[in-house]
């Protein structure tokens, strides 16, 4: 999945970079634990994160993923387990003193610096040459794109602009690894999709490890090579883009991650590698059968709903067959036209709702359904999950 | 009659109304005691002549133009006495400044990292001493400081001295008094502007490689410095004029030029030279405020 590209020179030579052992992880968290008063903000994270890999923590807010990331960077001690930058226990090292950086949530640029200063800020403070810090800095501000701009101050700036020097400043140390809180937050729609493709070719290119802090899945999804989910302080599932929307491992994830149909199931009969379940709102529906066994009497059956196919009738399929198809009969109760999808609710005959998401592949679509349309909504087993309520 | 007319008048009177205060409050009693400060002394009601009569027509009136002079400048110029409580009064602002910046940045610092919900209890603390009379206050502290005072029982209870220190009637005192009567407006403008700093630009600093004294001297002072400004002014100002203070607490060997003005108007009853003592005083501190104001104004400009 990951781009395996080359680490440049400038990064391999940064100063006091620790290399971790091979087969290592550049980056590893054990059972760390933060609480603030009563309140156990992060409750036992453990993770593993690769050198060079893109990582985004994913959740709602007050979830315990900014906390997490400023035990990372050294401004709240964990009370509880280890962090190990390449191999070397860093949990109660100073901010000052770690190969990390941060890119701040609204930038935090020094206002009484030029854009200059403000990249120079950290390489004054290596101690390195006078030269070799002009080189840097004309370096960070050519790689930013800030050309022209290095005399301002922040105030100066556009928001756009104010985010990449904050980028620059972050990087100029070359830091083993880079840390991103909500890094986009303050920028436009439009901003924010250009700047999402640059940071994730930057990453590529300079070949460092980022992990970033989102509370946008779509974001998430677009950049990292791996996501964590967090909730209530523990991580709920650590997986790629495509695993974690797919095949989520618990309900909370499914909802959080994107929308999804979910039924509750109340019978399920097994029939070699299908699941034959009895659904209060949708009937009789099957699905194939997952990896583990579902041991939990409390279950969901969930499908995402640009699965969900809708037609006026419907394919044939016999439901003791092989390749059986869920149909669904209902009407069409709710037409939301996004632009590229219409979602459409169907209100099933036997009582539930079902989305369905249509891609709009068509510009003048004569044969669009309508409201109160009679209306067969299908899926294949395959398209569904089995979760645990 | 349009809502705009209806709102531009009242608006148009509060931009004049400080104008006005100025005028009436500040440039005409200004003119009086200017007037006085050219005038010469005299043994008369008032004490100076020429004495302006519009009544007496204006030949009269040009004599007295006439009669006006900058003789009690020139005096102020030769004379020691002069020259030295002016000196002495920048002194003693310059040092007590020092000491309520050193003494009262820490207090604002850790007043500002407080949790949110004791801030406002700290500034309480700050603020309960006006309270009180400022005059008592200073009795408080000669009651405090003489020869059997409180002080002195501490340190004699400890065994820190043998013999009761004399502390009353010295510079020593006078400080004491100063910085713990001004430390209130050195405070709060520094606390205002560090209070509403962004925790991030410190934890920045931090980021990018800078110690805990790097962040203070490259981040947070020179964020400050807006404060520092205001809060030295507040202070400078009114102790270069200060003459309660040194009256009760310091020796009487030296004296402050407020000492000297009054000593001048009361005792000598030489208002002329008292007015152009008063003139001096205040063209020496309009400087350090125009110097302020013109690095505010080269600060804005560089945005």
């Amino acid at each position: 999945m990951t781009d395996e590209l080359p680490r440049t020179d400038a990064v391999a030579n940064a100063a006091g970079e620790m290399h971790p052992a091979a087969g290592e992880p550049l980056l590893r968290i054990e059972g760390v634990a933060k609480t603030f008063g009563t309140f156990r903000a992060v409750d036992g994270v453990s993770l593993d994160i690769k050198a060079g890999e893109f990582f985004a923590l994913l959740g709602p807010s007050g979830c315990g993923k900014t906390t997490l990331l400023r035990m990372l960077a050294g401004f709240e001690a964990p009370d509880e387990g280890r962090i190990l930058l390449g191999g070397k226990d860093i949990a109660q090292a100073l901010p000052h003193e770690r190969p990390i950086n941060m890119m701040f949530q609204n930038y935090a640029l020094f206002p009484h610096l030029s854009v200059r200063d403000n990249i120079a800020f950290g390489l004054k403070r290596a101690r390195l040459a006078r030269a070799d810090i002009a080189t840097r800095v004309a370096e960070m501000v050519a790689l930013v794109k800030l050309d022209g701009l290095e005399k301002r101050k922040p105030d100066q700036l556009s928001g756009g602009q104010r985010q990449r020097v904050a980028l620059a400043r972050a990087l100029a140390r070359r830091p083993q690894l880079l840390l991103l809180d909500e890094p986009l937050a303050a920028l436009d729609k439009k901003l924010r999709e250009n700047t999402q493709g640059e940071l994730m070719q930057l990453q590529r290119r300079l070949g460092m490890t980022f992990i970033i802090v989102t509370h946008d899945q779509e974001e998430a999804m677009t950049m990292a090579d791996r996501i964590g989910v967090m909730n209530a302080g523990k991580l709920a599932q650590v997986a790629g883009p495509r695993e974690l929307y797919e095949a989520p491992r618990s309900r909370w994830i499914a909802e959080f991650v994107g929308d999804i149909n979910l039924f509750d199931a109340e019978s399920k009969l097994c029939d070699g590698h299908r699941l034959i379940i009895g659904t209060r709102d949708a009937g009789t529906l099957v699905v194939a059968a997952p990896r583990q066994p579902v041991g939990e009497s409390r279950f969901s059956v969930a499908i995402r709903p640009e699965k969900v196919k809708l037609s006026r009738r419907g394919p044939v399929s016999e439901a003791g067959h092989e390749t059986a198809i869920n149909r669904l009969d209902g009407v069409i109760a709710d037409i939301c036209y996004l632009g590229g999808t219409t979602t459409y609710k169907v209100k099933l005959d036997t009582g539930g709702v079902v989305q369905a998401s249509v891609a709009n592949s068509a510009r003048l679509d004569v044969d669009a359904y309508s409201l109160n349309q009679q209306i067969v909504a299908w899926f294949t087993p395959d398209d569904c999950v089995v979760l645990p309520s | 009659m349009s809502a705009r007319r209806i709102f531009a008048r009242p608006a148009r009177f509060a931009a004049i109304a400080p104008y006005v205060w100025m005028v009436l409050f500040f440039l005409v009693p200004f003119g009086f005691v200017l007037k006085i400060s050219l005038s010469q002394t005299a043994i008369a009601q008032p004490p100076y002549e020429p004495v302006f009569d519009l009544t007496a027509g204006w030949t009269t009136i040009r004599a007295a133009f006439a009669a006006l002079g900058i003789d009690n400048f020139k005096l102020i110029a030769s004379d020691d006495i002069y020259v030295f409580a002016y000196l002495r009064s920048l002194t003693v602002a310059v040092t007590a400044t020092a000491l309520l910046l050193l003494i009262g940045y820490p207090i604002a610092y850790g007043m500002a990292r407080l949790p949110k919900r004791w801030q406002a209890m700290a500034m309480v603390l700050v603020i309960v001493p006006f309270w009180t009379s400022f005059l008592i206050r200073i009795y408080a502290w000669i009651n405090i400081l003489q020869h059997d005072g409180l002080l002195n029982q501490i340190l004699l209870a400890l065994h820190l001295v043998s013999q009761p220190v004399v502390w009353l009637s010295t510079d020593t005192a006078m400080y004491i008094g100063i910085v713990y009567s001004y430390l209130p407006f050195m405070i709060l403008p520094l606390y205002a502007t560090l209070a509403k700093m962004e925790p991030a630009l410190e934890e920045a600093a931090s980021d990018l490689g800078a110690p805990p004294w790097q962040v203070f001297w490259l981040v947070t002072f020179p964020l400050s410095l807006p404060g520092v400004g205001a809060g030295v002014l507040l202070c400078f100002i009114p102790i270069v004029g200060e003459f309660v203070i040194p009256d009760l607490l310091a020796g009487s060997n030296s004296l402050m030029i407020g000492q000297t003005l009054w000593l001048e108007f009361f005792t000598n009853k030489d208002w002329p030279v008292a007015s152009s003592a008063a003139i001096v005083l205040l063209v020496v501190l309009l400087l350090p405020l125009l110097l302020y104001e013109r690095l505010q104004r080269r600060q804005l400009e560089e945005r």
